[in-house]
């Protein structure tokens, strides 16, 4: 597999609680993530884990505080002209999350796909855009395509909407899309629709896929491999299959008992958790996770774990698992 | 896992909701909006051709017996100084009106570019242009206006409308910034954004279409300061005396004592048609608010039927 | 489960209409359910389905355009849609209450936990402030949050303990009735959990019952005893949580059902249900599910099928009516 793209090190930090104060909330810290070509990656975690900002620093929308992303072996750094990060744009889009505000409700669908066109794809005329915007519309089941480009917002349903955010992504022939938790606002039986399309992607395009979602579920039918965040932090890596078969970090597990599954029986024996937030505005070094874990011991405060490969490609930031 | 692309099978539209023409018909659906609509008609007719309502041709002429009242050849009278009262209002309406939709849309204009920029760019570039803005809005409009009328020579009508701009955007520009603050973390602009737009496009192209009614209600409003404020100014003699105005006729009405004299319509008149002219603004911005924002719309208290028996 | 006594709140037939520009949209047609002593039932469904606006319905908090247009709430035997305003007072909070969806919308952002307890016990009785005092302090330890937290102002609770708190509000009276929307949503996996099971303990413990709305099926599975599915604005199924669970019968749960990817088991590819449902301003002739139905028969484009008894629940389907006899709600 050829890696696409990684991250080493990478952090954002934000200034908190006005303009001369020193505090800084350490949205993600140290964050190691490799995606590599043609394949679904899923980042779960609960709101204000961090996944989000992982997005936006990837789709540069903030600059990292530390650390660096390399994508095809160059480091984003190095991109200064317009030009360079045009292309990167065009080769790493994102989709959003909120069907009923990620288009213009001012023009029609279309639009955003022929702007994304002209930008991305200077190769084209107007015919060649208008041809490559019907199928893109068609690669994500929307039919009739030529029709549908032709409606507003307000005309389709959410469902219609959240596919073409993916058509706009499409547009840019990238290698891979940045998926912004596209699911989490749409009902329960238009989401698995949605998610066939992003695996349909990946194998008739070859796009990756960076899935980030709280819904473990989801990430479990669509991903090939799974990153799980909490606090800012990665704590646990694997095929995703090894990490939900046999969870090796204390939060995978305690997100595992909580999921609802109506086809098992109740586990009595779940986790009892007191559920306090982690720590995230001047942390300090130390697991985020040792006041709610059970396995905790004083080395948990002192030093913040670094990932260690438990079984092959499977890796936990935790001193104590095994 | 293999790939299974369910078609989501196409939804037929709701009854279309045309954007153009569903304006026009929402503005004729609501009264207030009906109302200042008819207004501002009327007063674009009466400046677009004065002809076909009086045959004088020189309003501010003294070709007639001074302080008459009203008859059949001099519908309002006239002015102590031999003019025609009626007359000069038709004419004057031009000017009012050239006011109004001029200083107005220049206003406007300077509003939603400092303002929604200032939203948009955030940081540094915001806190300099809100201490512009905030600066501008401070300026008394009365010594600045005789600062400049005194450099000009005398209160022309570009003086007025620069005066007018000055001080008329600062209002809106504040106004647009909030509103375009509330839309700047919307999705649809940070799509854009990451699909590498540049700032000004975004502006220009993704967010001032949303905000289209926004900025109308803007414009009304400047048209309304701009109409109120010329009026204000030339009664204070700060106008051109030799113009053909209301603001104008309201000043030499009251140089003339007008009022105490018996020839009261001479102030009256005027003073009543800027009144409706703001008063025609005034309504148009309401309805435009409603139009734009559904939430504002009176609750028609059509009580679908309380069922009384039990089953 | 069902016992000999009258229910607690029996819905008949509730029907709920908006006054448009145009014909009115019935939003929620000829609902009914019962709910005994203790009961916890759940009503699930997608958006647009009507189940927020029957719950408002039901506790009589809906506002013009919407309006109740026929049907009855029975609550303690006694119909609240044809009360005044003074006669549902009296019953407001004392015999059933509301927790509603958002906490950060529902609480008073300036005022502290201890004042608006203490106006939601000022509305409904005459209290000392001694008294006020110690049932705060007595509903925050059923919940399990420190009293100390009186003094707080919602921002400075944590989203888990805010819908926390707005439960031991509702709990200030001890109603027989809890009705709840969608009260889990802005949660996380963890903190959902922890607050289904916190309920059920203090079901067990006071002894009211449940009405809980939410879109997310799989919550309620473990926790209520019985499940409403609607659709379209109607009960589309309805019977004991296990039975629906384990063996669904209208086509719409069991689409919504497979919807669910699971964690356990094999992994297999779903289909979810395609389509979206209909606009209720023109609802369709006959079933109104058959659009997006992959099993529908011919007649079910022009037949509005009824609820049928299938064993202990009941299905909207025209599938289920050649076994079952037709049984009116």
């Amino acid at each position: 597999m050829t890696e696409l793209l990684r991250t080493r090190g990478l952090s954002r930090h934000f200034k908190v609680g006005g303009t001369f104060s020193g505090k800084r909330l350490h949205a993600v810290d140290d964050v190691d993530l490799t995606i590599d070509a043609r394949e679904i990656v899923a980042l779960v975690g609960e709101s204000g884990s961090g996944k989000s900002t992982i997005a936006r620093l990837l789709a540069r929308v903030y600059k990292p505080t530390t650390g660096e992303i390399i994508y095809q072996g160059r480091s984003l750094e190095t991109l200064r002209h317009r030009k360079d990060l045009l292309a990167y744009r065009g080769d790493v889009p994102m989709v959003f999350q909120d069907p009923f505000s990620s288009l213009n409700p001012a023009y029609r669908v279309k639009h955003g796909i022929l702007r994304g066109l002209i930008l991305h794809r200077p190769d084209l005329d107007a015919a060649g855009r208008q041809a490559e915007a019907v199928r893109v519309v068609e690669a994500v089941g929307l039919h009739p395509a030529q029709e549908i480009l032709e409606r507003y917002p307000y005309q389709l349903s959410g469902g219609q909407r959240q596919r073409i955010g993916f058509a706009q992504a499409l547009a840019y022939r990238p290698k891979l899309i940045i998926a912004d938790e596209p699911v989490s606002m749409l009902d329960v039986s238009i989401r698995i629709g949605l998610l066939n399309v992003m695996a349909a992607l990946r194998e008739q395009e070859g796009v990756s896929i960076l899935y980030i979602t709280h819904d473990i579920a989801s990430a479990r039918y669509l991903s090939d491999r799974i990153a799980v965040m909490y606090g800012g932090h990665i704590v646990e890596t694997g095929p995703t299959e090894a990490v939900l078969g046999d969870p090796k970090h204390p939060y995978t597990r305690l997100l595992l008992s909580a999921v609802p599954d109506p086809r098992a029986p109740l586990d009595q024996e779940a986790i009892v958790d007191r559920g306090d937030p982690p720590r995230v505005v001047d942390p300090g070094p130390g697991c985020r996770f040792r006041g709610r874990c059970p396995l905790a011991i004083e080395r948990c405060g002192i030093e913040t774990p670094a990932p260690r490969e438990l079984a092959p490609a499977h890796a936990a930031a935790c001193d104590v698992a095994e | 896992m293999s790939a299974l692309l369910t078609t989501a099978p196409a939804v037929a539209p709701p009854s279309p909701r045309r954007r153009g023409g569903g304006v026009l018909r929402a503005v004729l659906r609501n009264r207030k909006a009906l109302v200042g609509l008819i207004l501002f008609l009327i007063f674009m007719v009466l400046a677009a051709v004065p002809r076909l309502f009086t045959s004088v041709t020189e309003p501010n002429k003294l070709a007639y017996p001074p302080a008459l009242p009203p008859s059949g050849e001099h519908l309002l009278g006239t002015t102590a100084l031999g003019q025609d009262i009626w007359a000069q209002l038709v004419y004057g309406t031009r000017q009012s009106l050239v006011i109004a939709l001029v200083a107005g849309f220049f206003a406007t204009v300077l509003s939603v570019l400092v303002g929604v920029s200032a939203a948009y760019l955030g940081g540094l570039a915001d806190e300099v242009l809100s201490m512009i803005t905030n600066i501008f809005l401070i300026i008394p409009t009365f010594p600045l206006i005789i600062i400049l009328a005194t450099y000009a020579g005398k209160g022309t009508l570009s003086v007025l409308l620069i005066v007018l701009v000055v001080t008329g955007w600062s209002y809106g520009a504040n106004q647009l910034r909030a509103q375009a603050l509330s839309l700047r973390n919307r999705d649809f602009l940070e799509s854009a954004r990451v699909r590498g737009e540049r700032s000004s496009y975004i502006i220009l192209a993704e967010m001032l279409p949303t905000m289209t009614s926004l900025i109308v209600a803007n414009f009304l409003g400047a048209a309304l300061y701009s109409v109120l404020t010329a009026a204000g100014l030339q009664f204070l003699g700060l106008g051109d005396p030799n113009s053909i105005s209301w603001g104008t006729m309201l000043y030499w009405s009251q140089n003339q004592q007008a009022l105490q004299s018996g020839m009261p319509l001479w102030s009256i008149a005027p003073g009543l048609c800027v009144a409706l002219l703001g008063i025609s603004f005034a309504l148009l911005n309401y309805a435009f608010d409603e139009i734009g924002n559904p939430a504002l719309r009176p609750v028609r208290r059509r009580r679908a039927r309380r069922a009384t028996a039990a089953a | 489960m069902p016992d000999v006594q009258p229910p607690l709140l029996s819905v008949r037939d509730l029907r709920v209409e908006y006054a448009t520009a145009e014909d009115p949209v019935v939003a929620v047609d000829g609902v009914g359910f019962s709910v005994g002593k203790g009961e916890f039932v759940g009503v699930v469904g997608e958006s647009g389905c009507g189940k927020s606006t029957m719950l408002f319905a039901v506790a009589q908090l809906l506002s013009p355009p919407a309006a109740i247009t026929g049907g009855s709430v029975e609550f303690h035997g006694r119909n609240l849609v044809t009360m005044t305003e003074k006669q549902l007072n009296v019953l407001r909070w004392r015999d059933f209450s509301v927790v509603m969806q958002s906490a950060m919308n529902a609480l008073n952002p300036v005022a502290s936990i201890a004042t608006q307890f203490a106006d939601a016990m000022a509305a409904h009785g005459a209290f000392t402030k001694a008294q006020i005092a110690e049932r705060s302090v007595e509903v925050l330890r059923l919940v399990g949050i420190d009293p100390i937290h009186l003094k707080s102002y919602p921002h400075q609770l944590s989203g888990g303990m805010r819908q926390r708190a707005m439960i031991a509000m509702a709990l200030l009276f001890t109603p027989d009735l809890v009705i709840m929307d969608e009260p889990t949503s802005a949660l996380d996996v963890v903190a959902q959990r922890a607050l289904m099971i916190q309920i059920r303990q203090l079901q067990a413990r006071l002894g009211f019952a449940v009405v809980f709305v939410t879109h997310d099926m799989s919550l309620v599975s473990h926790f209520s005893d019985q499940l409403l599915v609607m659709y379209a604005g109607q009960v589309v199924e309805s019977g004991p949580t296990r039975t629906v669970f384990d063996d669904p019968h209208h086509p719409y749960s069991r689409g919504l059902l497979d919807a669910f990817p699971s964690i356990r088991g094999p992994r297999v590819p779903l289909t979810g249900i395609p389509g979206s449902p209909p606009d209720l301003a023109r609802p369709p002739a006959g079933c109104r599910f058959q659009p997006r139905c992959p099993v529908a028969l011919p007649e079910c484009g022009s037949t509005r099928p009824a609820l049928y008894r299938v064993g202990p629940a009941r299905s909207r389907c025209l599938l289920d009516a050649v076994q079952a006899e037709e049984n009116s709600p």
